[in-house]
Order: C-alpha cells, then sequence, then structure tokens
C-alpha cells in the first residue's frame, strides 16, 4: 500500500462500467412500465384470490 | 479485464439463477429497509470461493447499479441535495481509493479474505445488535418511513447535529438544504471514513453514512436518504471503476443480481406502504446477526479446509435473508387482505 492512486482513462473499463449503468437504466424504465402493466392485475389476484375463497 | 466484461457468458445457468435468486431477495430488503442491500452480498461471494478483489468488486459494482435505481427514484421525489453529494465526493473517492489498496495489499500477502470476512463478522454483529435492539425499544433500525414522509419544514435537527455545528466551526462553512450550515471539514470526514468501509468491504456505506449525515451534518431525515444513494452512484462507480481496472469486476455476477434486485427493489418500497415496519425489523436486526455467524461459520470452514462448513455457512447467510424477505412479503400480502376485507365490509 505505497499510496492512493489515481484513475487512470481505461476504455474497456468504462465500458464494462457504462453497461451496468445501462442496465440499471433499462431495468428502472422496463420494471416501472411492467409495474404499470401489470401491477393492478397483479393486485386484484393478491387480494381478490382471499375474496373468492371466502 | 475482458475476461470478467464477457463474465455473463463464462456464467452456469444454474449460478445465474442463483444471482437472480439473491438479488430478488437482497433487493426486497433494500427497498423495504432501505439498507442492507450489499451486506450480504460480498460475503456470500467470499462463501461462493470468488477471490477477496473479485468478491469486493462485483458487490460494490452492484450496489453502483441499485443505487443508480433507486437515486432516478428519489430524484423524482425532490429529496436529493446535489451540493453535498458533490462535497462528499472528494472525501468518499479518497476513502475509497484507501480501502482498495488495502485489500489489494492484505491480498497480495494471503490475508484478505480473513480478515475481510472477520470485519464482516464485526460489521453485521455490531449493526444487527444495534437494530435488534433499537426495534425492541420500537425505534426501529433503516428507514424511518413515516420521518422520510414528512415535510422538510416540519424537520428537527437533532440535539448533536446542533452541537458538532455550533463547536466545530473550521472555515469553510457550507449552507445545505434544510437550514443546515455546517464546516466542510465535518462533511469531509463523513465522506472520508464511509469510503474507507465502502472501498474495504464493497458495501454501499449507507447504513453508516446516513445515521453520519443526520447525527454529524444534521441532514434533514429524507434529504440524507436521497443524497446517500446519490452520493453511493459516485462512490459505488468510481470504486467499480478501480476495481474494474484491475479485474475485480465480473458481469455474470453482477448482471443477474441487478436484474434481480431491481424487481425486489420496486417489491419491497411498495411494501413499505401496506405493512408496519417496526415489526419486522427486529427479524432485520436478527437477519444481521445470523450473517455474522454465517460468515464467522464459513471462514472456520475455509480454515479447517472442510466444504461442508462452508456450505452451512452460505446456506445460513442466503437462508436468512430469504426469511425475513419473505415475511415482508407475507405480512404485505396479509395485510392487503385484510384492508379489503374491511373495505367490503363496510360498503355491505
Amino acid at each position: 500500500m505505497a499510496g492512493v492512486g489515481v484513475p487512470t482513462w481505461d476504455p474497456e473499463t468504462a465500458a464494462l462500467i457504462g453497461t451496468i449503468l445501462l442496465e440499471a437504466a433499462v431495468l428502472y424504465v422496463g420494471y416501472g412500465g411492467l409495474e404499470r402493466l401489470l401491477g393492478p392485475t397483479l393486485m386484484n389476484v393478491l387480494v381478490g384470490g382471499e375474496t373468492d375463497a371466502r | 479485464m475482458l475476461d470478467s466484461g464477457l463474465g455473463i457468458l463464462n456464467t452456469s445457468p444454474e449460478l445465474i439463477a442463483l444471482f437472480v435468486g439473491f438479488g430478488l431477495v437482497v433487493g426486497v430488503l433494500f427497498g423495504f429497509f432501505g439498507m442492507g442491500g450489499s451486506f450480504l452480498v460480498t460475503p456470500a461471494l467470499l462463501m461462493l470461493d470468488y477471490p477477496a478483489t473479485v468478491a469486493v468488486g462485483s458487490g460494490m459494482a452492484f450496489v453502483f447499479g441499485t443505487a443508480v435505481i433507486a437515486t432516478l427514484k428519489h430524484h423524482d421525489l425532490g429529496q436529493v441535495d446535489y451540493k453535498l453529494g458533490l462535497i462528499m465526493i472528494i472525501g468518499t473517492t479518497l476513502g475509497i481509493e484507501t480501502g482498495r489498496m488495502t485489500v489489494y495489499y492484505l491480498q497480495s500477502v494471503g490475508l484478505a479474505g480473513g480478515i475481510i470476512s472477520v470485519a464482516y463478522v464485526l460489521l453485521l454483529g455490531g449493526v444487527g445488535l444495534m437494530v435488534t435492539r433499537d426495534a425492541l425499544n420500537s425505534e426501529g433500525g433503516g428507514i424511518d418511513h413515516e420521518a422520510a414522509d414528512k415535510d422538510l419544514s416540519e424537520y428537527e435537527i437533532p440535539d448533536v447535529a446542533k452541537k458538532i455545528q455550533r463547536t466545530v466551526r473550521i472555515p469553510p462553512m457550507v449552507s445545505l438544504r434544510g437550514d443546515v450550515r455546517v464546516s466542510l471539514w465535518v462533511i469531509t470526514t463523513v465522506a472520508f471514513l464511509t469510503g474507507l468501509l465502502s472501498g474495504f468491504l464493497g458495501v454501499g456505506g449507507g447504513f453508516i453514512r446516513m445515521p453520519a449525515m443526520i447525527y454529524a451534518i444534521g441532514v434533514p431525515v429524507p434529504v440524507a436518504v436521497g443524497t446517500d444513494l446519490f452520493e453511493i452512484v459516485f462512490s459505488g462507480g468510481i470504486g467499480s471503476y478501480l476495481y474494474g481496472q484491475g479485474g475485480g469486476v465480473d458481469l455474470g455476477i453482477v448482471v443477474p443480481l441487478l436484474f434481480g434486485s431491481a424487481l425486489g427493489a420496486r417489491i419491497g418500497s411498495a411494501a413499505t406502504a401496506v405493512v408496519d415496519a417496526d415489526g419486522i425489523k427486529v427479524y432485520f436486526g436478527g437477519m444481521l446477526l445470523v450473517g455474522a455467524i454465517a460468515v464467522g461459520v464459513g471462514e472456520v470452514g475455509s480454515y479447517l479446509g472442510n466444504q461442508s462448513i462452508e456450505l452451512l455457512g452460505l446456506v445460513l447467510v442466503i437462508g436468512a435473508a430469504v426469511v425475513v424477505a419473505a415475511a415482508i412479503l407475507y405480512t404485505s400480502v396479509k395485510s392487503l387482505r385484510m384492508t379489503h376485507r374491511q373495505q367490503a365490509s363496510a360498503s355491505d
């Protein structure tokens, strides 16, 4: 541990981190859309199942 | 680096399924409690026999991705103090780099896995005890959901933060959101120490940084939550880059974990609206304590060269997380059905 290093530019590592950033953004938008699309149906299944059972 | 970049292609389907499932569980916990997203990932990777640098680096990259998603949400709610976040970056970066170099040094002398595991036992045990004690005293741990929903003008600065603001007046002084005026050096110290923890253990550090922002700097709870996540985007991004340069980030681990955790975080976050968190926080504290024991058991197994004991540690750490996440989901569905029944009875 000689000392604190300074990050140097490395395109491959930048692409690696960019991939994670891109995945995060896609998941945020994708799951958000799925929630709006399937959320009400899923809630009906979860809550309505009990109603039917009664 | 390229090998690790293409890691997802080299990961077996069973391992990908395990990471997606584990990510889902970790995401539920993170979405519900606002912390604990990363505590369990690095120890689990260590127990799966990944090198310490890959376990810490991939854990940090996972934290980075999770924080990006959570910050986007908190940005929409206006709960991010960008000025404070940007000020903290220098201290955090220095802390991360110091922590990272310590890990590489320890790895070069063959001590990294053991020392990081011991640090995790102490950290998980300490935080677990604190959360359990607070939960039993009805104060709870993690984010106080009611406080997090308060308006900034209703927030009262804790006495300890007021005292620090009065006594530590080393210039330059900085004005922050919520009528807070504090020395730049207090902010930098908090940032460095939490960065050190992040760099050494591959965690976001939110469970230390968030209380530190609230009690040392005096930031309102909702802003502390949002700014902490914003800060993790940078600290996690920089840390992941530094680890990535040394081949420490494996996409075969990070991509499936994030895929599961992004969904889990939405479920956990939605559950906060229907479940009283106080009843579950005690289980969260218990889960951290079991996690501490599991890491200890795994390390003993590794020391003795006994794979069965190592496997027991892994099962314990994953099992504890699964039990608490299942408790959150079960309580949420039960609570939703009860509300629905009451509404149906009222309309009859």
